[in-house]
């Protein structure tokens, strides 16, 4: 919380926040940490997403207070940021649940960073946006155990996703600067979510077109390839022929021409 | 070398010297190099100081011994470590272990034979003369003398008719051959496989892989689908004709699209189909970005614009992706209202 409130006050410095943004802001920083405790210490039932009229309303002034400037007060978006009717839970949780959102700079694309909310904050305003307009939910935890069926994954994963994101999930590059981020080590719940929605230049793969636990088995791939090392040994990224063919012409080649001079320089 | 030159330097101011090229192209030849010989015999510390010597011949066959250690312990890594079919990560150890012990057995000998010759082995520069390879006169007359014997024994340069017939038979043995082995290739005109793919008029668009339908409304808005031809899965030469047949399915804002007039009615409601095929050398191009609506091939970075009719607007393409012209069926399914119009893929001799 403490974060939020120091970033907020350097921007507000430019000029690029509501004057009564600070304000707001130490407001609902106060109902909130006064609203964690009073969910803490209730009943640890809370966790479970149960959307309720309160998280709602915390949603709302939370989004208010970090997101508005771009996506607009009512949500309809500006200049800076799209209109988020009808983007759903999955997306606010995917966005902010990831640290993209807030953004940190323009560019070509929102970056990944450290989560800036916390997973109550992030589900009462992904609570928000949803209760605005019909959208993607935040999925089921039984399609994110990484219990489906990998060999069933792992084709659908050839077919859909390894063109940008690369067979083995490491990611690579799109046109001008945009990226295909690695997939390892993203929480099941985010890919999930990623498919759903088709984050900023991602395409969207809805349950129409990859179903639920088809999804879950591409999990499963992706949980496979994280358990799994490489058989080969050093994978070097599995970047394929770039990473190799350079490791293979600097040390490969690099003993060649050592073994070389070796042979020919006289004995002393 | 040396000898040429002064031969040339010799006739001043005649033809040669007086054609040759203007001072600043010509070849400076005043400084020719000349032939330094053998730099002095420098004695080695194994030659000098027997301790070393010594030290030298421990150390080849130490790596002697390094390599049949080597070559033992890839036998006993190779037993020791049995394969079992536990996931494919089983084979890493071994892998790593065989492939070192058995390089330490190479580079042993190698390392041990080159170290061997560079401070033991006989180490003054010695010049070996190469051989004339022209053999002696009494040889050659000799072997002529054979040539004219068999000539005249068999008559070949006495009958003509023998050997002009012998060479026509020779001439002809190789036609069958070439007559057979033609016909392996492709039967008619390999472009007309090329030109044809699996769509036609009223082919339902699937979904690669499980061939099920696509109904329109199942394509939101920044979807899209990798698409297979119906019936793709039944067919004899499944991988050629989806090498051909592929197709991306997109749906953007009706808006977003700059359709040509006569090509307005080849979406349905912002859903457009292009083949997957690459027209530079046939990679499948799929990196769509939904925002920019840029479709980037991974092979060589051709950038289509799919706004445009997927129009090249980067990269070594020459020709936008053809389009598959889509409707909807009775029941809802997307369907191709015919097959492409123009083939698909990379250009070849042939087309059109």
């Amino acid at each position: 919380m403490s974060r939020t409130t120091s970033t907020t006050a350097k921007r507000g410095n430019s000029g690029r926040r509501h004057p009564l943004a600070s304000v707001a802001l130490i407001l609902v920083g106060l109902i909130t940490t006064g609203g964690a405790y009073a969910m803490f210490t209730s009943t640890a039932a809370a966790e479970t997403t149960a959307v309720t009229q309160t998280m709602i309303e915390e949603g709302e002034k939370l989004f208010a207070s970090n997101c508005a400037t771009c996506h607009g007060l009512d949500v309809q978006g500006t200049e800076a940021g799209p209109s988020l009717y009808g983007v759903g839970a999955a997306s606010v949780d995917f966005q902010v649940g990831t640290g993209r959102m807030p953004l940190a700079a323009s560019g070509p694309q929102a970056e990944q960073k450290p989560v800036q909310f916390t997973q109550d904050q992030t589900d009462a305003m992904a609570a928000y946006v949803a209760s605005l307009a019909p959208g993607p939910a935040i999925p089921s935890d039984e399609y994110l155990q990484g219990d489906g069926d990998a060999t069933l994954g792992a084709e659908l994963f050839r077919i859909n996703c390894a063109m940008c994101h690369n067979v083995a999930g490491a990611g690579g590059a799109l046109t001008e600067g945009k990226y295909a981020p690695s997939l390892d080590g993203v929480e099941p719940v985010h890919v999930y979510e990623a498919m759903v929605t088709g984050p900023q230049n991602m395409p969207v793969f809805n349950d129409l077109n990859i179903s639920p636990q088809e999804k879950a088995d591409i999990i499963t791939y992706l949980k496979y390839l994280e358990d799994n090392p490489s058989p080969g040994g050093f994978d070097l990224g599995s970047l394929g022929p770039v990473s190799e063919g350079l490791f293979v012409w600097i040390f490969g080649l690099g003993a060649i021409v050592a073994v070389t001079v070796w042979i020919a320089a006289k004995s002393n | 070398m040396a000898q040429h030159d002064t031969g040339e330097h010799a006739d001043a101011g005649s033809a040669l010297e007086r054609n040759m090229p203007a001072p600043g192209t010509a070849v400076e030849r005043s400084d020719a190099f000349v032939n330094p010989g053998l730099p002095p015999h420098r004695l080695r510390v194994t030659d000098i100081d027997p301790k070393k010597n010594k030290q030298a011949e421990r150390r080849v066959y130490t790596l002697f011994y390094v390599s049949i250690i080597g070559s033992v312990l890839a036998v006993a890594a190779y037993a020791a470590i049995p394969i079992d079919t536990e996931g494919a990560a089983y084979v890493r150890i071994t892998t790593a272990l065989l492939g070192s012990a058995i390089a330490l057995g190479l580079l042993g000998i190698g390392i041990g034979a080159i170290y061997w010759a560079k401070s033991l082995m006989r180490g003054d520069e010695i010049i070996e003369m190469r051989h004339p390879t022209r053999g002696t006169d009494e040889t050659r007359a000799r072997a002529v003398e054979i040539f004219e014997l068999g000539n005249e024994e068999s008559g070949f340069g006495r009958r003509a008719l023998i050997r002009n017939s012998l060479i026509g038979a020779l001439i002809a043995t190789p036609i069958p051959a070439i007559i057979l082995f033609r016909d392996l290739g492709p039967a008619g005109n390999p472009a007309a496989a090329l030109e044809v793919t699996m769509w036609d008029s009223g082919t339902r668009l699937t979904r690669d892989p499980t061939g099920t339908p696509i109904l329109a409304s199942e394509v939101t808005l920044g979807s899209v689908y990798h698409v297979i031809p119906e019936g793709l899965l039944e067919s004899e030469h499944k991988l050629e004709e989806k090498a051909k047949a592929a197709v991306l399915l997109m749906r953007l804002k009706p808006e977003d699209l700059n359709e040509l007039p006569e090509r307005t009615d080849w979406s349905y409601q912002g859903i457009v189909a292009y083949s997957k095929i690459c027209t530079h050398v046939g990679c499948p191009v799929a990196l769509y970005e939904q925002q920019t609506h840029h479709l980037l091939c991974p092979c060589h970075q051709s950038t289509f614009d799919v706004k445009d009719h997927c129009k090249v607007i980067f990269g070594p393409a020459s020709r936008p992706l053809p389009q598959l012209p889509i409707a909807v069926d009775a029941e809802g399914y997307l369907v191709a209202q015919s097959g492409f119009l123009e083939p698909v893929g990379p250009s070849y001799w042939e087309r059109s």
